[in-house]
């Protein structure tokens, strides 16, 4: 069924911190592997070794450069990883003609049921966020499953019972969880840091939250070297003494 | 949007097959016996050939075309599903007005069926018309100029063939009378207003923005301008291959002149030549058609390729708004 289930109490989804996240593309990659051997693999690529690879991603992480209004300050990069948002109102569901893609009513989660699936590419359309890509192999649409396959896995260990790719995270900036439920540990990390929705002028509410880069340490402003040093004020008094005796005959 | 030649050729096609009906259906409704028999047979198969060819060509692009029936269950919320639908169901009335025809019955199940027929061939299109004009994420697509597009594109498409079968049966061409006016008016009528439309749509999607913005998809607006440094992938990949077509943007305006020539001027030329010379009406009206068909596929093929899908904010580098 492509209509939308009555709205979920468990919105399970993920909050990607984009101030800690280095992009280093293990998530995508940790996502890769499991899909391609996880139950509902295999997520084959069309020339993996061939001249222009090409083959279906759920997960992808972009670099992006800030340039800031004010002058003087620095720019920023951000490493922004982009999958499937798990939307509240997705049109990628509703537009399916099969019923191959749903929304599950326990827990929110959008799912594309493969052997449904006729790969007319509609739902593609329909996601201003390109969280689904159409696999020329299997000849119908993939996406992003939460790993359905293990956050429920029983024969996991409970700590390992989350997606890949929060998993595989180094830096620790994804964070899986409800975020129907006000008080998980996730809606808290989301109030505390002003998570916020991608393109939410789309009206598509995107379970999904990103927390925003930190303001830099140096208030965002870069400073000339010369001024850097005018301005630079060592406390040395809780120096080594030889460092104060090296201040001292340096200062002279 | 990457313009896939079987949907093109699906669209064009089964659009004219539905004009055709349409206006076939019209005329079987005001004025049951005004065609002949033979015509009326060869004008439903040929209408109802074209939906068919359609349904079978956008069947090509399907990446599991065997599940195709499917489409069918999603009714409720797909107008890609609506569409299959209404598409099928048109065979109905086809069937049922060339049994009338066999059968010689009386003219009411005839007018009957002809209003059924029309009816669900508008359907059809309309359904058509919405599968683009439902998506938010395309703005060439969704706006109100999409569904009264494929109308009227079908309607000309349909009338266009009409009057050249009409002109092939007829020799000489006389008025097929619709209401007071002629079939050939009704053709040139059409001609004018699909190209007015076609303007209109054009200087419309010229001038709308995406629906979001790069600094809103990232919401990293906030800090300042935004722009993509690095891709994640260094080849392309589904999305920049089916959103990321640019090709048709540098000879754009070349080709709406191109579709503005087929679909009005040289259509409208060619009849009033014969009109006014009252000879060779039937060469005329032939061309006519040809020239208004090839004029829906380079017409058809801008619509796609032109379109621009918000996915690719997240690839442009700054200055190139997707």
């Amino acid at each position: 069924m492509t209509m939308l289930p009555a709205p979920t109490t468990k919105k399970l989804g993920l909050v990607i911190d984009l101030d800690i996240c280095v992009g280093c593309h293990a998530c995508a990659v940790a996502c890769k592997e499991w899909n391609d051997g996880g139950q509902f693999g295999p997520l084959p690529d069309e020339s993996p070794y061939g001249k222009e690879p090409l083959g279906v991603w759920f997960n992808r992480v972009h670099s992006f450069e800030i340039e800031p209004a004010q002058k003087n300050a620095s720019a920023m990069t951000v490493h922004f990883p982009r999958s499937c948002l798990h939307c509240e109102t997705p049109d990628c569901v509703t537009v399916c003609p099969t019923g191959a893609s749903y929304k599950r009513a326990e827990d929110g989660i959008v799912l594309v049921d493969e052997d449904k699936c006729i790969g007319c590419k509609l739902c593609s359309w329909a996601c201003p966020y390109g969280a689904r890509e159409y696999s020329e192999q299997r000849g119908v649409m993939q996406k992003c499953t939460l790993c359905v396959d293990r956050i429920y896995n029983e024969s996991f260990d409970e700590i390992d019972r989350q997606p890949a790719c929060v998993a595989a995270c180094p830096t620790r900036a994804r964070h899986f969880g409800d975020l129907g439920n006000e008080n998980s540990a996730v809606s808290k990390l989301v109030a505390q840091r002003g998570g916020y929705d991608l393109m939410p002028e789309m009206g598509y509410k995107p379970v999904n939250k990103y927390l925003p880069p930190r303001p830099r340490r140096d208030g965002g402003s870069s400073t000339t070297s010369s001024s850097a040093a005018a301005e630079e004020k060592m406390d040395f008094s809780t120096a080594s003494p030889l460092l104060r005796w090296i201040d001292k005959v340096l200062s002279r | 949007m990457h313009p896939a030649l079987s949907v093109i050729f699906f669209t064009v096609i089964s659009g004219c097959g539905y004009g055709l009906l349409f206006l076939l259906s019209l005329i079987l409704l005001m004025q049951p016996a005004l065609l002949p028999r033979s015509e009326i047979v060869t004008l439903l198969a040929l209408g109802a050939l074209a939906s068919v060819a359609g349904l079978i060509a956008s069947t090509f692009h399907l990446g599991q075309p065997q599940r195709a029936w499917r489409a069918f269950s999603q009714w409720r919320s797909s107008w890609l599903s609506r569409e299959g639908v209404a598409a099928t169901a048109s065979f109905l009335p086809v069937g049922a007005l060339l049994i009338a025809q066999w059968q010689q019955t009386d003219a009411m199940p005839v007018r009957i069926s002809a209003l059924a027929l029309m009816l669900l061939a508008a359907i059809t299109v309309y359904c058509t018309a919405q599968i683009y004009a439902s998506l938010k994420t395309i703005r060439a697509w969704h706006n109100v100029y999409v569904a009264p597009g494929y109308l009227l594109l079908g309607l000309i498409g349909g009338a266009s063939w009409l009057l050249a079968w009409h002109c092939a049966f007829d020799d000489g061409c006389p008025d097929i009378a619709l209401g007071s006016r002629g079939l050939d008016w009704l053709v040139i009528l059409l001609c004018i207003a699909s190209a007015l439309l076609k303007l209109a749509y054009w200087r419309y999607i010229d001038t709308q923005p995406l629906p979001a913005s790069i600094e809103s998809a990232t919401g990293l607006g906030r800090y300042g301008a935004v722009r993509s440094v690095e891709a994640p992938h260094s080849e392309e990949n589904y999305l920049t291959r089916e959103m990321g077509f640019a090709l048709a943007r540098k000879h754009a305006a070349r080709l709406r002149r191109i579709v503005l020539l087929l679909l009005a001027p040289l259509p409208i030329a060619l009849l009033v030549i014969a009109m006014l010379m009252r000879s060779n009406a039937e060469v005329a009206a032939l061309g006519a058609a040809f020239a208004v068909t090839l004029g829906l596929f380079v017409e058809r093929w801008l619509f796609f390729a032109e379109a621009k899908h918000v996915v690719m904010l997240y690839y442009a580098p700054r200055g190139e708004r997707a």
